[in-house]
């Protein structure tokens, strides 16, 4: 019987109370910070009507809080740290690209309705026989500035940036006495600017806004300065925009605040749109063929990384394995051989495109001089297909060729001795008894390398970014584009901005075919009784 | 007599078959070292060729120079040292916490019976089905709206960059570690805490110490998998300033592959050989580390 969460609450109920007075106070100083800090992102996230990530947010802080102040589930304290980053950074967003995949969030529709509410309701317009003034700028040591103004029917008005207008009296609140023009000579803090002046500091004191929002004051000429008003409302019961200035009424249409003639709001937010992502996806014939193709392509590509690696791997493994070969040497031989795997990946695929680089590249120069024929590893479909099967292969022998030794060392040396002696070849016995032995070790691998392989990203993107283009598509797609490639091009590659929406339905597609070979994997490959076994 | 011969005749043709044999395997070893190491040489040439164009390269090159170091060292639009220097910190950063908290969970699954114990280990293997590399839009737009509230863990920072990174880490790691937790005797922490220890005090003072190698295989491990970053690092970072090394690279040598070679080829070799050292030199217990793990199953 191993030490439980529950009976170490049992053996020492004493020290709970007692002993335990500090570490309980670290706990609650702990838990409080980590609280305090939640409440405050909430508040922000809320106001802005981040919903989803709100939730996230809380459901996690809500488990710590749990998990930490009930003593029988001591144990997930310490998976809490890494719980926690997968709930936020793997779980979040798999429901996040669901959710994203049904609405029409794009560089276009970016912020939330809220965000983009509060964009539109910031714009002003200057109202007819709205109220204008004469003004006269003073201006602090520090830059900054006050206005005075003055209107048509003698009302007088002291401004600052940020703060509601004052209706002062001369002589109070640090404001001198007027002068002839009715100005006050001096206000505490600032200066008086003169004529000359405010011709200086013009371009500075015309980019300010003066008063509180939404009403505000702005100067409009030399000498005058008229109050603007806030030129849109929101009108939560309609859930429209109303526009002040010409009465007209915009309704959230897709995500754009729309006028019944057409007229349209910048700028447009996200909201859901159901399946038409996925409609666009299945219907449209343009985007289809792509499609099909880019599919048609990960598949094979995964595939045929998987077996090249695996062959060459296995391959190497079972000729170095020979007792016949000096263990110093077969050592060394494997050390060496492990270099691509050392090598950082993206320096390795780099390098092979300036190698394989058609014209120049050393490749294409030898063959040339040799046979007087090269191809052209980037610009002929087919030949980039070989290209990025003869790159993955160098990056993934090495891995294949370490597993498959271990594999091989584990295989017991007498089935090989009935074998000879039953007069079994070489071939037999390779075919007969290796392969199918290491198949049951190495499977699961193999099955966890298509599933890499089915988004290996790097090797087709830093080789020839999924080129050569496929020509007259919609959107941008390659000859070697696989799935996560070409999603990742269209959600921040394609000319017009990001289609988020439509790249994360194509993800959707793609967490498809990966659950689909995940549960081939643990029925067939015995991965659930290991499971079991070693738990 | 006869019988003798022909046990002779055996014997010969057996060291025969093992020389042919031999042979073929000298021939294999061969061809498998020019197909592995041949790129390495061809960099490494390139790097001191003073031309640093990859139309005129040779392999043994002319006037054999450290000119593209220099070049590349000197060079202010490409701040090389920077992207290093960024790559490791992130790396170094991630790996250390992706240790850290796999360790706790890997003691938690190994250490504690609790109820749905099996059924999260279960679910932590499933998720890292999908590499969070796939939610990469979602990845985006959460970065980005984190980094509305909290700058130094948003776009373009380095901090967010961590924070994609870490969130994967859990997954295959924690069963790989879980494995060597379990292959520890029990009796030697329960030991510890019948003398006083407590939970922490054992996993901190019994249990890491004995799992060291262990510790070392994963953080190498995660180290050069976010040091090669390219997609996650691409997209959440915009200034050259903040760039990666892997990313600094790509952009350095993208559409310029003829020119820029030289130069590139010096930066390749400067950003892979820290690597590549501490690969070799902890090298056994990597292979163990992942052959135990294949034979596992």
């Amino acid at each position: 019987m191993s030490i439980t969460g529950r009976a170490r609450g049992l053996t020492r109920p004493l020290a709970r109370f007692s002993g335990d007075v500090p570490r309980i106070a670290q706990r609650l100083l702990g838990l409080a910070l980590v609280d305090a800090f939640a409440l405050w992102f909430l508040h922000q996230v809320v106001i802005d009507g981040v919903w989803f990530l709100a939730a996230a947010v809380a459901i996690i802080t809500l488990g710590i809080n749990v998990v930490f102040w009930r003593e029988d589930l001591y144990p997930l304290r310490w998976l809490s740290p890494g719980l926690a980053l997968t709930l936020l950074m793997v779980v979040y967003p798999l429901f996040f690209t669901v959710y994203t995949a049904f609405t029409n969030y794009s560089d276009t529709h970016l912020l939330t309705k809220q965000q983009a509410i509060r964009v539109i309701e910031t714009r002003q317009f200057l109202p007819q026989g709205a109220a204008n003034y004469r003004w006269t700028a003073f201006r602090s040591p520090a830059g900054e500035y006050a206005l005075w103004l003055v209107s048509e029917d003698g009302q007088m008005l002291l401004v600052r940036p940020g703060e509601p207008a004052q209706e002062v009296t001369p002589g109070e609140a640090g404001v001198g006495p007027l002068d002839q023009d009715g100005i006050p000579q001096s206000i505490e803090g600032y200066e008086r600017l003169s004529r000359i002046d405010s011709v200086r500091y013009l371009s500075e004191v015309a980019e300010l806004e003066f008063g509180q929002p939404p009403n505000t004051v702005h100067i409009s000429s030399l000498d005058k300065a008229a109050q603007y008003q806030q030129k849109f409302v929101y009108d939560g019961s309609q859930g429209a925009m109303l526009d002040r200035e010409t009465g007209r009424v915009y309704r959230a249409v897709e995500g754009v605040f729309t006028s019944p003639e057409g007229e349209t709001l910048r700028p447009a937010f996200q909201v859901t749109i159901g399946w038409k992502n996925f409609r666009r996806l299945l219907i449209s014939p343009a985007l289809q063929g792509p499609l099909v193709r880019v599919f048609l392509w990960t598949v094979a590509f995964a595939l045929l990384a998987v077996l090249t690696t695996f062959a060459l791997g296995l391959f190497l493994s079972v000729v170095f394995n020979d007792p016949a070969i000096p263990a110093v040497a077969r050592k060394l031989i494997r050390s060496l051989l492990l270099l691509p795997y050392a090598v950082p990946f993206f320096l390795s695929i780099l390098i092979w495109r300036g190698m394989l680089n058609p014209h120049v590249g050393v490749i294409n120069k030898t063959l040339g001089s040799l046979i007087g024929w090269s191809p052209a590893w980037l610009s002929d479909q087919w030949w980039a297909k070989v290209a990025i099967l003869i790159i993955n292969l160098w990056l993934g022998f090495p891995y294949m060729m370490l597993i498959t030794t271990g594999a091989l060392q584990a295989i017991p040396s007498e089935i090989y001795e009935a074998a000879e002696v039953d007069g079994a070849s070489a071939w037999q016995r390779f075919w007969h008894i290796t392969l199918p032995l290491l198949l049951v070790s190495v499977g699961p691998l193999l099955i966890f390398s298509f599933a890499f392989n089915f988004n290996n990203f790097n090797v087709i993107f830093l080789f020839n970014r999924g080129g050569p283009p496929m020509p007259n598509t919609p959107t941008p797609a390659g000859h070697t584009d696989i799935l996560i490639s070409y999603t990742f091009r269209l959600a921040f590659e394609s000319g017009r901005g990001g289609d988020y929406g439509y790249a994360s339905a194509i993800t959707i597609i793609i967490f498809l075919v990966l659950a689909l070979i995940t549960l081939f994997q643990f029925r067939y490959a015995r991965i659930w009784e290991e499971v079991s076994e070693s738990v | 007599m006869s019988s003798l011969i022909w046990v002779r005749g055996v014997m010969a043709s057996r060291t025969r078959q093992r020389k042919v044999k031999l042979f073929f395997c000298i021939v294999i070893g061969i061809l498998a070292m020019i197909y592995a190491l041949f790129p390495v040489v061809w960099i490494f040439s390139a790097s001191l060729d003073p031309l640093g164009a990859l139309a005129t390269q040779r392999l043994i090159p002319r006037n054999a120079s450290f000119k593209n170091y220099v070049d590349l060292l000197s060079d202010p639009n490409n701040p090389f040292l920077r992207w290093m220097w960024n790559s490791t910190k992130i790396s170094t950063v991630s790996s250390a916490l992706a240790v850290f908290i796999t360790a706790l969970g890997a003691y938690a699954f190994s250490r504690f019976r609790f109820r749905g114990r099996r059924s999260l280990l279960v679910t932590i293997l499933l998720v890292q089905v999908f590499p969070n590399m796939l939610a990469i839009v979602a990845l985006f737009l959460i970065v980005q709206q984190i980094g509305n509230y909290i700058p130094p863990m948003g776009l373009n920072s380095h901090g967010g960059l961590i924070l994609v990174y870490l969130g994967g880490v859990l997954g295959g790691n924690v069963w790989l570690m879980k494995g060597f937790f379990d292959s520890i005797p029990r009796d030697l922490d329960e030991s510890a805490m019948i003398d006083g220890a407590s939970h922490w005090q054992a996993f901190r003072w019994v249990i890491l110490p004995l799992v060291r190698p262990m510790l070392v295989v994963i953080g190498i491990l995660t180290f050069m998998g976010t040091y090669g970053d390219v997609i996650l690092a691409r997209v959440l970072i915009k200034s050259a300033e903040q760039y990666t090394l892997a990313m600094g690279l790509w952009m350095f040598i993208e559409g310029w592959y003829t020119v820029k070679w030289g130069l590139f080829a010096a930066g390749a070799l400067m950003g892979a050989t820290p690597i590549v050292v501490v690969f070799y030199l902890v090298q056994d217990l990597i292979v163990s580390g992942l052959t135990k793990g294949a034979v596992k199953g």
